[in-house]
This record gives C-alpha cells, structure tokens and sequence, in this order.
C-alpha cells in the first residue's frame, strides 16, 4: 500500500467513469447494455467539481487529497485525470466482472467502498472529508454516498453547492456545506470526519496542464481487487427515452409576419 | 430558396463542407444550372473534417499540382476577404531536416512562393517564447495564412444562389446512388429521390459508403489526426488577434503549434496510425461534439506533449488543455486526393480527401473538368483514376496509409520506394531476377529491378563513380551506370513485365483510334505507331505504341505508371454501337527487353526466323518461335540501341527469359534494370516520359513531338494542336549538361534528383509567357556521354544551344550547358545504333 499517512487535512473524492455526456446513447440489439463503440469516457461532472474542491481545500489548508474509484481496468484513466489536475494519492477498486458495458448496484458498490476506505484508514487513519457526486451521471442511483456514511457512521449532506472548514466551539474541526433550497440555502454544519455529496456549480473545475498530464502518467495508483457483494438491484434490460421532436413552424418573414408572431404572443399569453 | 424537394437536377453535389461548397460555386460559375447540393449535417457546420479543421495553409509543396492547387486556393480565399496571413516556420531539429528545408526552398523558388532560411535566433526574434536552444534553423514563409473554410463555403452558396443556380439542402441523408447501365442515375435520399445524369461525392471521410452505394471504390479511409487546445495563454492574449504569430510547423516531431486567439492549438500527425470505417463513425446524434471530433485517446498524444513542452516551456508549461480530440480526415494510398470521373460508374464524380488548403482550388479543377473536359492544371497525380483495381480495395487503402501517415512531416525521397504491399504483383521470373540480386522498385505496383547487385563488379570494370552526398545516392546505385555501359558494349535483357498490354478489335477499330491519336494509325499491318494522345486543350493525356496486327486489330503497349488512367480515357471514347472491342491483356503478356550491338547475335540463336535489318526492320513486328514457344517480337528501342522487345505468354515467360541468359551467355549479357531502361538510357535518348517532360500542361510542339505532317483524320485536341503549331513555342524542351557538381558549401559533388530551377545567370527564375517555370523534368546520368543530364523546358530566348545557366538544388546554384534544343539525342543523334 502506497504511503497515505496524515498530513493536515485528509480529503478523499470517491469518482465514477462514466460516458461522456451530449451524445445519444445507443443499446445493443438486445437492449442488455449500452453500446460503447463511439462513446468518450469522463469522470461524472458532479464528481469533477468534487475533485476540484479536494484540491482547492488542500491548497487552502494544506493536507492531502486522494481520489478513489470503483471500476474497470479503464476507470485508471479518470484516476490519473484527477491526479493531472491536483490530486496527489490514487486508489483504485476493481474486479474483472466490472465493465464500461455494466457496473455493480449501488448496495455492492458502497460496500465495497465502505470496506477499502475503511481498510485504509485502519492503516493510515481516517479521512476527514469524504466527497461524492451527488448522483452518477450515468445510473444516477442517488444512493453510493449515503449508504458508504451509513456504513462508516458518518453524517452526509447531499446537493452541495459551498463548503468551508473551519474550527467549532469545542475546538474541533468542522465542515459548513450550502445546498440551495427553493427559497435560498440551507447551511449545514458538521463535525469532521463527514462525507459531502456536492453537485456541479460547487466550481469551475480546471483542465489539466501539460506538465500536469505527463506527472499524471508517472503515478502509482493503487490497485485493490475486491469481490462483489451482490446488492438487490437488478437491471433487466435498458429502453431509449422517446425522442423529443421538435416542429419549427415557419410564422412568415419579412415586416408581413408580424400579426402571426403578436398572433403567438398573445395566445401564449405574453402580452 | 424553395422548401420543396427537387426530383431532378442537372448535378447533384453531395456534401456541403469546403470541396462541396466550392464545387457548387465553381460549376455555378461555369454556367451550371439546377444545382441541388445536400448534407446529412446542418449548416454552415454539417459535421465533417471542414468543421475541425486547423485552417492554415503552408503553400509551398514539392509536388507542382499540389503547390499550384494551394496557391490558387489561397488566391480565392483571399478574394473572399477570409485569408490572414501570419506567416510560418517550419524549424530543423536535425541536420537531416535543414537539408529537406534547403529542398524546400528550391520548391518554393519553382512556385514563386516567398520564403527564407532563417536561425534560430530570427526564429526567438519572431516567436519569443519558442526554445530556439533546441532548433538548427527553420523555413520560413511569409504568406502562410490561416483561412476561414466556413465563411469561404457560406460565400461559395451564396455565389451560386445568386446566379440562381443552386438548391441547398440541409439534414438529407443520402440511402442509395443509382446506377443504370454503368451510367449514374439518380441520388436516394431520406427526402426523395433526385434524378441527375452528374452526382458528384464531396463528402471526405464518408466517400467509402457512397461510393459502395454506387457499386464502386473511392479509395481512402478516414483517419484520425489528433489535436489539442491549450489556453489560457498571456502572450497569445495580449496580441489581440486571431493569430499574432507565425504558426510553428515543427517537423521533426510531426507537430504543429497554431495560436487560436488566447490559446495555443497543437496537432500532431506523429502517432501511431488510427483509422476506421466509413459505417463506424457516429451519426450526429451519437456524437458529442461531431462525428469527425472523436473522443481523444490521450495515450497516444502524451510523447507530442513533452516535445511541445520542450519547445514551449513558457508557455506551454501552465496553461490547461481545453479541447482534445481524435479528429477524423481522409488519408488516400498515396497521398493525394481523389477528383475526376470515377473509372466505373460515368457521371459519377469524386473530390475527395482534400484538405482546407487546396480546397478550392481542387473544386474549381473538377468543375472545369465536368465542364469542359479538361482542367486548367493537370490533374495527373490526383485523377481517381490512376489507381488498378487492386489498389482501391480497404485492405491496400490501409497498409499504404499506415505506411504514409507518420510522413505527413516527413522526408520524403523522390524516388523513394513503398516498404508495404510489396510482392503483390511480381513477374513469371521473380525467382531468376532475385537469384540475380535485384533491387525492386514498384512499377504499377509490380516489383520490377532497378539494377542487380550481381552486377556489382561491372562499376570497377568501367569506372562509375559514386555519389558522395546521402541524399543524392539515396534510392541510386553506381552499378545502374556500368549496367548502361554493359549493355553498349554488348547485349543486356530487362525486365519489362509491369508494361500495360490493351487490345483492340472489331471493325471499328481503326477510326476510333484514329479519333484518339495525334499520329496515323492507318500504318502497314506489322508496322507500330509512336503518338501522343491529347486532351481537348491539346495538353498530354498520355503518349504510347501501338502495333498494328491486323486490319482492325491493334496492341496497345502504355507504361505501368499510367496504365490506369490511359484504360479509363480509351474506355470513355469507345463508340456507343459495340463496333470495338477494348481488352486490357496486361496479365497475359510479359515483356522482356534485348538491347546492345550483340543483340542481333542472340537474337539468331533463340529464333531460326530472319532478323536482319532487312528481315525485320526498325518499328516492325513478327510473331517468331524460339524453339517452341510463340513470342512477339517488337524491333524498337527506349534505351538507343539495337535489340527487340519480346512478347511473351504469361506462362511461357520463365523459359523465355531462361533462353534469353542462356543464348546471351556466349556474348556476357549483362539483366539490366530500370534505372537505366528508364534514366540513363531514355535521357542520352532525349526521350520524354509522360509524368515527367508530358502533361496537360505542355504542348506536343513545346515537347518537340510534332511531326512534319498532320494527318487529314479529326481526333480529340486536333483544333487546339494546329493552333500550337502556328504560335511561336512558349518554351522548348532542352537537353542540359551540368558543368560543375561541386557544392560551394561544403566541396561536396551533388547530383540533382529532378524538380529544380533552372535559372538564369543571374539566378533568376525563367518564367514563359503561359506563366509556366523552367524546372528540372528528369534529372540523370549519361554514362555513355560522360555528363550528368538533366531536361527542362526552356523558353526560346534561352534554348540555345551552348547557353549557360544555372540549376538550383539544395539552395545552391550549379553551373549548366544547353546541349541540345528539342528532341535530338545527346548520344547517337541520328539513331545509327539502333537502326542499323
């Protein structure tokens, strides 16, 4: 196991690969798997704005971040992304029945996560800060981040948008996460260690830099096997959502169309 | 614009990148009406290789079709108002590099396209933050310029809408090209069904599917170059522009660096190579950002990064990589692109695999070929149909590519040799010209010798010298030189297996060749015909022999590299009734070449059949037996001495040749290789090779052709000939010796390789008054002369003989002699020895 000894603030992201999203997802004939000829692969954009705050709170505080994923062979390629971009530690958890074609339900995937976090910091002792997507952006399950805090006993706040450290009334370090609400936002307070599920708009997360890319490429990532747990989510097969067709309807052009377009306008109920 | 969709059209213009766009406008411009031009992508972006294009063009090119499509190019964008200039460097890291950028200015000079060498430390001077530790020197070329191909295609429609000769449809999807009776009839697509007697395919990477659809092969395949987007940049931002400094061209690692506004956009053909099919790549909505921008495999641009790095640091050393992608382009087995008719489908036409910087100068060659027959600059090497068969299919599409894509940047070798494909196609006797120690150079793909090792101790035995310099020995052997002297001292066989054999029958034979031909076919029956045949301007379209075997039967030998390209052209003229009978017999005849004074001698052992000068003159043909086997025999000669080439059956060709060594063995015959048959001994000839001194671009008088006489019969570019017989000649073509070979700059003796500048004196450029420039046609050794050899075309006032003026190789002027003006040999000049 590589050195992941304490320093000031220990910051761990937990990130999924994932398909690049903009393109339309095509199923193989037997609509059992996603079709991954033409597909990009990337770390979910929730996870990316996670990756970034690791490393703007150790920036700030000092202290490491270390990025752990659950995944194929190719998930090596979001682990070295992270470390292009500031990471210092990479962990990765696999087992060849992981694939981009399919991955583990949420129960199997954060109990595998429970268990090497929890074997790492019986090791090298706990992580203060725990980051997760707030979903993935592929299964969007909703659920790896709360069951890994069940299962650590941690507290967790999901649809996170701000976070400070800073020192509570006892002393102790404490976390204050923002989540909006539909009226402005809610703030939390937790006592470290915590885990976050942080959302996109949390930051503007860098690109990698040159030099940053060819470090990427150098470090040791840590590579951990570990048998699945089967959780009781099953997929049976997958579906296209209906296209979304859109008419343009041509209103005229020209000065002549503007009684059509006031026409819309006020049927629309504009004016 | 109408929203109704079309069902028919007078040309229907597949793909609206920049070739599609600049094709519509060109053929609206050439009087072309009822144009519907369709894409499967929205506009003015629909999502092929135009859309992610780098935009820049370096104009010069070794290659002068190439150079001049880039320039005319350049000229319509800048007409377009959509041409910056920010100039461009191409930077050494080695030596080996400074020597091909001393190349380059030759090229540049030939093209009149301004260009300096400079250091490195002109290089900081121009682009501040570049490492010019690390550089020898560089190229640099002021008017490179970074273009806009979306505007510029914009323009193009909108030229062609305002003559009101274009319908324009985006988001259409081609589903079937029909064909009917090998004629193109109509474009399937998801909106209907368009009928058009013209369908022209500029549709890139996807050209592969449609033309499958059409029951036919445009050979390319799509590929990825990849690129990456680094910003942001200060320096780059502070200068307010698009592009503030010269793009970097940096050979030696395959990359370029272009600034994008306030980043730096690195792209780099040194990876390994990537293709695909054209049914993989991703339809628009599977694609995130298009489908020719595909997922960045980053792997394999890491090694780029580093040297970008080393070249950059400054700069390149925090600024984030923004945008990286695997983009897609069209990569064709030989480089060049694809335009003209496609050879099986008539009507149906291909411009393809052209990139930004020639864009619109290829567009406007194919809309002047669909139009009047025949572009303005000779499409010789991007004509489709250059290709045999055998290679158009994916399999040699892909070994070629994989084999060219890393020399994007690289040096390449005029006379440099493919290392895949080979041993596709080898004569009968490959075993015997192996056993001999021959070096293969491809002929239409054949593996045909060079030279033979086996002759090695003849360079001692006559005196070759040696090349000093690497590149000028490069693909040369001195033992090409002592073949020569061999075989005119005694008797030499060559291989000629890759000569493309055609046979014509029925009774409408000799009018249609007729039709075609400069000179008479209406010969004796035995007798052979030397013509060229012309386009309708009166340029080359290729020269060749005939044989004349019976009153309506003829031969047709033509030289492998042209084979295709003169098939497609007899082909499109056979008359409509069926009265001719065109077969291609390349595969059942091989031709083995006899020459030297003792070739009579030989010749009189393996056949019992007179071959006196009286028995069987100059220009003649008999069907002879050497022993048993039937073979033909032609007594004419490319190499200036007497001798024969024999015909044989395919499978007679192994014994034939066998008996040739055999009867030739009391005489020392000496297998003889190309590198005499098609150098030496055409040069001490003078004679013209078609590629080389013969191309649509020059005259039969210029190239000293015409014959005293025109014959009563019409045939294609008659009109046009006639006038260049009465004008006073733009340019002759000449002999010339070099007369010193000694480099000023290192006391090294060079020996040229063909394409330089023949200039004046003064080292000015001689330009004729068609704008054509003297260059090095054929460049070679005349053994039997003693002098270097070189033939260019001259204007009048130069081409006189005993003049002096000057080649420019390697940014160097050597001295050089007129020695002839027009068709008369160096040696032999009135034929004596092989006539006799």
């Amino acid at each position: 196991m590589t050195d992941l000894a304490i320093a000031d603030l220990r910051v761990l992201v937990c990130v999924k690969r994932v398909p690049a999203p903009g393109a339309r997802i095509t199923l193989t004939a037997d609509h059992s798997a996603i079709d991954t000829k033409n597909l990009g692969f990337t770390t979910s954009p929730h996870e990316e704005c996670a990756v970034e705050e690791a490393i703007r709170l150790v920036e700030r505080h000092g202290g490491t971040a270390t990025v752990l994923t659950l995944g194929p062979g190719e998930a090596d390629e979001q682990l070295r992304y992270a470390v292009s971009v500031g990471i210092s530690k990479a962990v990765h958890v696999t087992h060849p029945s992981l694939s981009d074609e399919g991955d583990w339900d949420p129960q199997a995937t954060a109990r595998a996560l429970a268990e090497v976090i929890a074997e790492i910091e019986a090791v090298h002792g706990s992580f203060d800060l725990i980051l997760f997507g707030n979903e993935s952006a592929d299964s969007g399950g909703f659920q790896v981040g709360v069951r890994v805090a069940r299962t650590l006993d941690r507290p967790i706040v999901n649809g996170i948008k701000a976070i400070e450290i800073g020192e509570g009334p006892d002393g102790g370090r404490t976390v204050t996460a923002q989540r909006e609400s539909t009226s402005g936002f809610e703030v939390y307070s937790l006592g470290l260690p915590a885990i976050l599920g942080v959302k996109e708009g949390l930051n503007l997360p860098r690109y990698p830099t040159l030099p940053g890319r060819l470090k990427s490429k150098k470090a040791d990532v840590l590579v951990q096997i570990i048998d699945p747990v089967p959780g009781g989510l099953i997929t049976e097969h997958f579906d296209n959502a209906a296209e979304l067709v859109i008419e343009t309807t041509m209103l005229g052009s020209g000065p002549e169309s503007a009684p059509a377009i006031v026409d819309l306008i006020e049927r629309l109920g504009l004016l | 614009m109408s929203n109704e969709f079309p069902t028919t059209a007078s040309v229907v213009v597949i793909g609206a990148g920049i070739v599609g766009n600049g094709v519509v406008g060109h053929l609206a411009e050439l009087g072309w009406r009822n144009i519907v031009q369709i894409d499967k992508g929205p506009l003015p972006n629909p999502g092929g290789s135009t859309g992610h294009a780098s935009n820049f063009i370096f104009p010069v090119d070794h290659n002068r079709e190439m150079a001049t499509l880039n320039l005319d190019s350049q000229r319509q964008y800048i007409d377009m108002g959509v041409n910056t200039e920010c100039g461009g460097i191409e930077i050494a890291r080695t030596p080996e590099r400074m020597e091909e950028l001393r190349r380059r200015m030759v090229s540049a000079k030939n093209w009149g396209i301004p260009a300096r060498l400079v250091t490195p430390a002109e290089i900081k001077e121009m682009v501040p933050f570049i490492n010019e530790e690390i550089l020898l020197g560089g190229f640099y070329s002021p008017t490179v310029s970074v273009v806009d191909s979306l505007r510029a295609g914009t323009i193009f429609r909108e030229r062609a809408q305002a003559l009101d000769a274009l319908q324009t449809f985006a988001n259409v999807e081609v589903m079937d090209i029909e064909v009917v009776d090998g004629r193109v009839k109509a474009v399937v697509t998801d909106r209907g069904r368009i009928e058009a007697d013209a369908v022209v395919i500029c549709v890139g990477v996807w050209a592969p599917k449609l033309a499958k659809m059409a029951g036919t092969q445009i050979p390319l395949t799509p590929a990825v170059h990849q690129m990456i987007d680094v910003g942001p940049i200060p320096v780059l931002e502070e200068t307010g522009k698009e592009l503030g400094f010269p793009i970097i061209r940096d050979m030696d690692t395959f990359c370029y660096e272009r600034q994008s506004a306030g980043s730096m956009e690195v792209g780099s053909y040194a990876h390994r190579p990537i293709f695909m099919a054209a049914e993989e790549i991703p339809s628009i909505k599977e694609s995130r950002l298009s489908p020719t921008e595909l997922p960045i495999t980053m792997e394999d641009f890491d090694p780029q990064l580093e040297q970008a790095l080393e070249l950059m640091p400054d700069i390149l050393g925090t600024a984030e990589i923004k945008y990286a992608i695997n983009g897609l382009l069209s990569l064709t087995p030989d480089g060049f692109p694809l335009i003209g008719e496609t050879p099986d489908v008539k009507g149906l036409w291909s411009a393809c695999a052209i990139w930004i910087k020639e864009g619109p100068g290829a567009a406007r060659m194919l809309a002047e070929w669909m139009t009047h027959g025949q572009p303005e600059v000779d499409p010789h090497h991007s004509d489709i149909a250059r290709f045999y068969k055998y290679a158009r299919n994916d399999s040699h599409v892909r070994a070629r590519c994989a084999e060219h894509f890393q020399k994007t940047y690289g040096i390449i070798h005029p006379r440099e040799q493919w290392a895949s494909e080979r041993g596709v196609r080898t004569a009968p006797y490959h075993d015997r010209t192996e056993a001999l120690g021959a070096v293969y150079f491809l002929a239409g793909g054949m593996e045909r010798p060079h030279w033979y090792e086996s002759n090695a101790e003849l360079v001692a035995k006559f005196g070759v010298e040696d090349r000093p310099a690497e590149w000028d020995r490069r693909w040369w052997s001195p033992i090409i030189n002592a073949e020569h002297l061999a075989m005119k001292e005694s008797v030499g066989m060559v291989d000629l297996a890759p000569f493309v054999v055609f046979e014509f029958t029925g009774p409408g034979t000799k009018d249609y060749l007729q039709g075609l031909t400069v000179n008479n076919v209406d010969v004796a029956i035995g007798k052979s015909i030397y013509t060229p045949l012309l386009d309708v301007n009166g340029g080359f379209r290729t020269d060749l022999t005939m044989l004349r075997l019976a009153e309506n039967t003829y031969r047709v030998m033509t030289g492998a590299f042209d084979g295709p390209r003169d098939s497609f052209w007899f082909d499109k003229h056979l008359p409509a009734d069926g009265s001719v009978h065109f077969q291609d017999l390349t595969s059942s005849y091989v031709t083995i070449g006899l020459w030297g004074p003792n070739a009579r001698k030989v010749m009189e052992k393996l056949t019992t059949s007179d071959v006196s000068n009286d028995g069987f003159p100059y220009g003649t043909t008999q069907e002879v037996l050497f022993d048993s086997i039937p073979v033909r025999l032609f007594r004419i000669s490319y190499v200036g001495e007497l001798g024969w080439e024999i015909y044989a059956q395919t499978e007679n060709a192994r014994a034939v040749w066998d008996k040739i060594a055999a009867a030739g063995s009391e005489y020392g015959i000496v297998p003889v290789g190309a590198g005499v048959y098609g150098t030496t001994g055409r040069l001490e000839k003078g004679y013209r090779l078609m590629g080389s001194e013969l191309d649509g671009e020059y005259t039969v008088v210029e190239a000293g052709l015409a014959r005293p006489k025109v014959k009563s019969a019409d045939f294609i570019g008659k009109e046009a000939y006639l006038r260049h017989r009465e004008e006073d000649p733009a340019a002759i073509l000449c002999t010339l010796t070099v007369e010193n070979h000694m480099s000023a700059r290192d006391g090294v003796n060079r020996y040229m390789v063909g394409g330089e500048t023949i200039t004046t004196a003064d080292g000015e450029r001689i330009v004729d008054r068609k704008g054509r420039v003297s260059t090095v046609t054929t460049a070679g050794s005349g053994p039997s002369v003693g002098k270097f050899l070189l033939l260019a075309y001259l204007t009048p006032e130069h081409a006189v003989a005993g003049n002096d003026l000057q080649v420019y190789y390697m940014d160097e002027y050597f001295p050089v002699k007129v020695a002839v003006v027009g068709s008369t040999p160096v040696f032999d000049p009135t034929d004596a020895r092989m006539k006799g």
